[in-house]
């Protein structure tokens, strides 16, 4: 089997080596009512209402939607709003946690026999796919049709961040619990783990907590990004080609991140919401690198400030990593539920100066959906909607592998971004 | 605190520059520039530091004179400079020198829009120029060691022995002489991953075989003209030839092909640069053909062509 294209990072991940702690409660929490993809949530609070912890306080208005929960009991001091880093802004419901954490009488273990009850189960319990993408893990189970194949996510092929690798390692038992429970519910014989080799230890923990589990593959991804792109996932863990006009439940091929995985077993067992999740704290303006559990609106500067960071050196913020990861504009955020890390950096920007393409095809060796970054780029500054078409920019989906590769430092992956917006808007 | 700074993905960026990989060519190509100083002295180095030098100038003023972001810094003019120098009789007089980057940067690279967007390699149109213009001055040879004037070289009159062909040592143009020293360049660009060797193996490689088959002496016809110099440099600049392997295949195998029909049947003892030409024409059509299919790409339907709406006349 012919191995996707991609680019091998420098791979400095100082959070590797740190266990997950969890964070003192926070003096406050933001927790905005639009966390995933899809519709925001409406607040079903009132300011000065007490709350506990996994309670309903944003009611979804549409399909596209799941509820969001308070992450820690106390008083609700007042409802506002959140700027997203798209700059909309969405409402916002603001707690003061009283420390007790008082778990919501409600939260009951649910019971999960039919796919139903599990499509019920993702919705009601707030779930959204927790490596960084933000999908709605519900509408993805009730897409499929007949899943033939799991594919679990462990490939966290980003620069910095390792809180799945922290899950794999330490929890391994949850994600294989969460498996089985899929396993189980949706039939499903294959499974198949995807963890880049150059993470053995991760490997070998998944390895040995599967081994009384029947159909459970662990499957050595090559040590390049990325990796955790969905269809590159499938590719080099089943053989399946995704086509582009589909999405992989559609063709019997469920992805989950092994967080998530993990989080709908936690759920199963438990019955409380998401209302936490482990955040990679590094970056250079960061002394001390780690993986914090934290509550779910906890306010980014609470994270940077356990890590010793100095905030008056920062001059930017990303959520995620280092290829992906959105810069955040202002320091008023909080953490959500699809975000995986809080990179802040110290050094200012540097200048690229843009030059012209010199047609090296280095960005087309890089790219991993074998598509021409450089000709794409011609074409959208021709505004050429038929050759946009013809070269498939719907197929691009954002690694920048190109913009990272080119020696003329044009941004082509935001381009092709771009030239996408062009095509669906003619 | 702080105002953060906002910019699209990704943050961090390769260390490869344009200027980067443009300095890797010129020191690839510095071998054969100072075996060809060598065997021809000084001259030789002011026609090296003439077409260099008003290459440097011309895209200097080009982009001036066009009104575009000025691109000079990138070094691509000085490895034109230095492709065409290399490929210049070492007695021309330096004004024809010049006249040759006004060629090769104005006409061919900064009139049809710079780096990037040249229709066939500047140092190659330039040459095929000045052979055409000074059709006696760029037949007209030294012999290195003795200083004689020679109107022909081995290509045609042959009895040059191989290791003197593979070092240079007789009459050729200032920088094609010492085969030795290209392919040294070259295997070092490859082994940086500056360029694929793809089109510079076909190249040689078909032109060695059809040679093969015709019956003439492979070696001294491989190592005797511009041949050289042409497949390693040429036939893998970046804008002029495909992107993807099979493409570049392609691009050398053609290459191969007409430089032997050239030779042979046509009216210049020299191919290597028409064929790179001709063969850079139909770069554009290679790309098409050989491009990859996209992963996962579903052929969109054709569209059947829209019958024209009808235009109302408009009585007036």
């Amino acid at each position: 089997m012919k191995r996707l294209n991609g680019i091998r990072l420098p791979m400095k991940r100082r959070a590797q080596e740190k266990q997950i702690t969890a964070l003192p409660l926070p003096k406050l929490v933001r927790i905005p009512m639009l966390m995933h993809m899809g519709d925001a949530c409406e607040p079903t609070v009132k300011p000065d209402e007490y709350v506990y912890v996994g309670q309903e306080i944003g009611r979804p208005v549409s399909d596209a939607a799941v509820p969001v929960h308070a992450s820690v009991s106390g008083t609700v001091s007042v409802i506002s709003e959140y700027q997203m880093p798209d700059g909309a802004t969405v409402p916002c419901v603001e707690i003061v946690p009283d420390g007790q954490q008082v778990i919501h009488p409600d939260c009951q273990p649910p019971k999960i026999e039919k796919k139903q009850d599990l499509i019920d189960a993702a919705r009601k319990s707030g779930c959204v796919g927790l490596g960084g993408s933000g999908d709605l893990t519900f509408q993805k189970l009730s897409r499929a049709e007949k899943i033939s194949v799991l594919v679990l996510n462990g490939a966290e092929c980003e620069t910095c961040l390792a809180s799945d690798l922290r899950m794999m390692l330490e929890n391994p038992d949850q994600i294989l619990g969460g498996a089985a429970l899929l396993q189980k519910v949706l039939k499903i014989k294959d499974v198949r783990i995807g963890v880049q080799s150059n993470q053995p230890a991760a490997i070998r923990a998944l390895t040995d907590a599967a081994e009384s589990a029947k159909g459970i593959t662990v499957c050595p991804l090559p040590p390049v990004y990325p990796q955790g792109e969905k269809r590159v996932l499938v590719y080099h863990t089943t053989g399946i080609v995704v086509p582009e006009d589909k999405e992989p439940e559609e063709i019997g091929v469920l992805v989950l991140n092994v967080s998530t995985c993990a989080f709908l077993y936690q759920y199963a067992q438990t019955g409380i919401p998401l209302v936490e999740r482990v955040v990679t704290v590094d970056g250079n303006a960061v002394p001390k690198a780690c993986n914090l559990l934290v509550p779910i609106g906890t306010p980014v500067i609470d994270l940077l400030l356990y890590a010793s960071c100095e905030l008056d050196l920062v001059k930017q913020i990303w959520c995620g990593g280092a290829m992906m990861g959105v810069s955040y504009p202002t320091f008023r955020a909080s953490v959500t539920k699809p975000q995986n890390g809080i990179i802040a950096l110290k050094n200012p920007k540097k200048e690229r100066t843009v030059g012209d393409c010199i047609r090296c095809g280095k960005c087309m060796r890089a790219c991993p959906m074998n598509l021409i970054p450089a000709e794409l780029d011609r074409a959208y500054e021709d505004r050429d909607v038929r050759m946009l078409t013809d070269l498939h920019a719907g197929i691009c989906m954002n690694c920048g592998c190109c913009t990272y590769v080119c020696p003329a430092n044009r941004p082509l992956a935001e381009h092709i971004q771009r030239a996408k917006t062009l095509l669906s808007n003619t | 605190m702080n105002k953060l700074s906002v910019e699209s993905t990704p943050h961090i960026r390769s260390r490869s520059s344009v200027s980067g990989m443009m300095l890797c060519a010129i020191a690839a190509l510095l071998p054969a520039v100072i075996a060809g100083v060598l065997y021809y002295g000084k001259n030789a180095a002011l026609i090296l530091l003439t077409t260099v030098g008003s290459a440097f100038l011309f895209e200097l003023i080009g982009s001036l004179i066009i009104r575009r972001k000025q691109s000079v810094h990138d070094l691509s003019a000085v490895v034109t400079g230095l492709i065409l120098g290399m490929l210049l009789p070492p007695d021309l007089a330096l004004w024809k020198a010049a006249l040759g980057s006004f060629i090769a940067i104005i006409l061919v690279k900064q009139m049809f829009g710079g780096i990037g967007r040249n229709f066939a390699n500047p140092a190659a149109v330039a040459w095929i120029a000045m052979r055409l213009i000074f059709a006696k001055d760029m037949t007209t040879w030294r012999v290195p060691d003795t200083g004689a004037i020679t109107r022909v070289t081995p290509l045609v009159s042959g009895g040059t022995g191989y290791w003197d062909l593979l070092l240079g040592n007789y009459a050729s143009y200032i920088g094609t002489g010492c085969a030795a020293a290209l392919l040294l360049g070259m295997i070092f660009l490859c082994f940086s991953g500056i360029i694929s060797p793809a089109a510079p193996v076909a190249f040689l490689g078909s032109f060695a075989l059809l040679t093969w088959i015709g019956g003439y002496d492979v070696l001294s016809q491989l190592l005797t003209g511009s041949l050289v110099l042409a497949a390693c440099f040429m036939a893998c600049d970046y804008t002029t030839t495909p992107f993807t392997v099979s493409g570049k295949l392609l691009f050398g195998l053609g290459c191969g092909i007409l430089t032997f029909l050239i030779r042979h049947y046509g009216g210049f003892a020299e191919g290597a640069v028409f064929a790179v030409v001709l063969m850079n024409l139909l770069t554009p059509a290679i790309n098409r053909i050989t491009r990859k299919h996209p992963f996962g790409a579903v052929e969109h339907k054709k569209e059947r062509k829209k019958k024209k709406p009808e235009v109302e006349s408009v009585s007036v």
